[in-house]
């Protein structure tokens, strides 16, 4: 069984057609990456898995494990093991950084029926993974994302997802913003974290991202549907040679 | 003779008939009655009191508070009950100074707690203190709280019976609260209390009060009709907080009137939980050069619920320092209120005073009016305001949910984080824990946490910033 199986899936936002029949199989283990010029509708497809509800889908399935994602809350998918690093990591002022990520962990724990983790358990493992970040724990005890520099924000989404182990990890343009520093430490914590059980779906519209985290498949995604596929080569020819060609092109040139 | 001046207006203004049998009956057993000035003090502010009656919504500070409900109820004095206490073991608040239980506005000795002041702090009953040492209560009483320009005030002057005395001399420090519970039971009839605090804190001292309102038993008609005054001397660092948690059949209408020295700091916080409707005034004058003051409140209204709050801060003197920051939740059909009203006069010169309201409505019914007014006198000063008005926000939701969190404890941790912003002010460890406790309780019951059907209401966030 594959991790996540998706089939001609087709969503709406606000009565337009984003995704127009999207076919796709992750199985554990690999990393993917969708690229695509802006408006593909990239992060639709990241935010419809992570199952934001302002997204309509009118046709297709998505099989999570099996389970039918499309039956799930946003906090189910999660608990199913569902993970999404923001494009834009939402400020919240008034809850802890880490009060949020010990509710969060303990809620998934609960969920699978495993014991809640106490601060004393917790921390300990917390602070391991924040060491793999490079981040300073100050930052810890403000408010969730507030006042966070554009690079911070980003490496926290990595932080909680180090804490909270996810089968499928997806990245929402996580290099967008980032310089060339942050952007290594982010890649690192997303290697360390790269499992024969964890898959990723890396959703990015530059190369650059890839060169440190090297994919197992590339898929371009333009207008909605998946006009090409390939291995990791596919990114640097996208990166010489632009998205417009792969519309006109037979796939049939692909390896 | 005043009482008859008094009668002939009331013949003319209908309801306050029973407000008139009720001061008669009250004078015969008033403490301190023989006292001249406490006499005259009564009978000035009854007349004044029968001049103007209840306000009205004509009225532009009453504009969005309806107070015809305590207009036309014909309350009656309440009568002092004994409780045990057991039935108070549950107001209890740990780490205080000194408590003080009033029971229908009456002192209750028995359930109350005085011995562990320090030397230089006096605390007691008004009661007792006008009948021990007149002259300490004279010096003060009635000077600061307007009963010309508010009804309410005037009635409670009027009345003025029980209450709290604080005095605390001049370079005291007293870190732990006192704390004022007032506890009204169930009656039969409609009953109303006008209790009656002074705080008086001399220079360099330093003092933090709770005066927290409550019910015990059922349901029944209580009007709590309350005013202190708190008197910050030169350099006093002096924090009043106002809880209001009584049951939903409870008017309550509060006036907290501050003076301030030269160079005080003093803060007020407020955080209404209960009430039917509620009137929250506070209404501070810096008088001195260098004052501080700090207004911060919380109102969290649910079903029929009318929570107004009306803030008047006066700069009378240069170099002054003004914040005000209210939060409100309102959900249900309740209706809140914010009136910030800044008023800086000529002489106070680089003034420096900033006003800040932000609301959640969780209902479609659910009502905030916000209504910033500046009077400004002076040239050289900053004064700048603003308001927000909006829901849950999706994108915070779903964040908080996409990481395994449930949709209804999303919900209450961003209510929780939005309130806490305001008890994040609060600079008294215990008042901070006792607030942070109440409102946890009470999130617990605000139905705008339970996830609503259908797709949520798309973000609106309307902003309404003005720099003056």
């Amino acid at each position: 069984m594959s991790l996540l199986e998706i089939k001609n899936l087709h969503v709406t936002v606000d009565g337009n057609e984003i995704l127009k029949g999207i076919d796709l199989t992750v199985n554990a283990g690999e990393v993917h990456s969708i690229m695509g010029p802006n408006g593909s509708g990239k992060s639709t497809l990241a935010q419809v898995l992570a199952r934001r509800d302002a997204y309509h889908v009118t046709e297709g399935s998505i099989l999570f494990e099996g389970k039918d994602l499309l039956e799930m809350k946003p906090e189910e998918a999660a608990c199913e093991g569902m993970f999404l690093a923001f494009q834009y990591p939402v400020e919240i002022p008034g809850i802890g950084n880490t009060y949020f990520l010990r509710s969060a962990l303990n809620a998934q724990r609960k969920y699978r029926g495993e014991e809640e983790m106490d601060a004393m358990d917790f921390l300990p493992m917390f602070r391991e993974k924040l060491k793999l970040l490079e981040m300073d724990d100050k930052l810890m005890n403000r408010s969730l994302n507030e006042g966070f520099s554009g690079g911070e924000k980003k490496r926290n989404e990595i932080l909680q997802m180090a804490v909270l182990e996810p089968k499928l990890a997806i990245l929402d343009e996580t290099d967008s913003g980032l310089d060339i520093d942050a952007l290594r430490i982010v890649a690192q914590g997303v290697n360390s974290l790269r499992s024969p059980e964890r898959a990723m779906l890396v959703v990015t519209h530059y190369q650059r991202l890839l060169n440190y985290i090297v994919p197992d498949f590339v898929h371009v995604l333009v207008d909605g549907r998946i006009v090409r596929s390939g291995g990791k080569e596919l990114a640097l020819e996208l990166e010489e040679r632009g998205y417009s060609w792969t519309e006109h092109e037979p796939v049939g040139a692909r390896a | 003779m005043r009482a008859t001046t008094a009668a002939a207006v009331a013949d003319t203004n209908t309801g306050l008939e029973s407000w008139l049998e009720n001061f008669a009956e009250f004078t015969k057993t008033a403490a301190g009655e023989k006292l001249p000035w406490l006499k005259r003090l009564r009978e000035d502010a009854f007349e004044r009191f029968c001049e103007v009656g209840f306000p009205t919504t004509h009225d532009e500070d009453w504009r969005f508070t309806n107070v015809s409900a305590i207009a036309r109820t014909e309350f009656r004095p309440a009568t002092s009950t004994k409780l045990g206490p057991g039935d108070t073991t549950a107001w209890r608040v740990d780490d205080v100074a000194a408590s003080l239980v009033f029971v229908n506005g009456r002192f209750d000795l028995e359930l109350s707690k005085l011995d562990r002041l320090p030397k230089g702090v006096t605390v007691a009953s008004l009661r007792e203190q006008i009948e021990s040492h007149p002259e300490e209560v004279e010096k003060h009483l009635g000077r600061y709280a307007d009963t010309q320009r508010d009804s309410f005030v005037a009635l409670n002057t009027a009345f003025i019976g029980d209450g709290a005395y604080v005095h605390v001399a001049r370079a005291v420090v007293l870190e732990a609260p006192i704390y004022l519970l007032y506890l009204s039971t169930k009656e039969d009839a409609a009953t109303v209390t006008h209790p009656r605090n002074l705080i008086v804190a001399e220079d360099e001292a330093q003092v933090a009060v709770i005066e927290d309102y409550a019910s015990v038993g059922g349901e029944s008609a209580v009007f709590s009709n309350a005013v202190t005054e708190l008197i910050a001397g030169e350099s006093t660092v002096a924090q009043h907080y106002l809880i209001e948690r009584e049951h939903l059949k409870a008017f309550n209408v509060s006036t907290l009137r501050i003076q301030q020295g030269r160079s005080a700091n003093v803060s007020s916080h407020s955080l209404l939980l209960g009430g039917g409707l509620v009137r929250n005034n506070v209404h501070p004058v810096l008088a001195g050069e260098g004052g501080e003051c700090l207004i911060n409140g919380l109102f969290l209204g649910t079903g029929r619920q009318h929570l107004d709050n009306y803030m008047h801060v006066e700069h009378a003197a240069p170099h002054c320092g003004s914040r005000q920051f209210y939060n409100g939740i309102l959900d249900g059909q309740a209706h809140g209120v914010f009136h910030g009203r800044i008023v800086v006069h000529k002489i106070a010169q680089k003034t420096d005073a900033k006003q800040t309201n932000r609301n959640l409505l969780l209902s479609d019914d659910a009502q905030i009016d916000t209504k910033p007014q500046l009077e400004i006198y002076a040239d050289d000063v900053k004064c700048t305001h603003g308001a927000t008005i909006g829901q849950i926000e999706d994108n915070a939701l779903f964040y908080l949910q996409s990481r395994g969190i449930s949709e209804v404890e999303a919900r209450k941790l961003l209510l929780m984080a939005f309130a806490e912003e305001c008890v994040e002010r609060m600079q008294s460890n215990v008042a901070r824990a006792h607030a942070q406790r109440l409102i946890g309780e009470h999130l617990l019951f605000t139905e705008g946490i339970a996830p609503q059907t259908g797709t949520l209401g798309r973000v609106t966030e309307r902003k309404l910033e003005e720099v003056g």
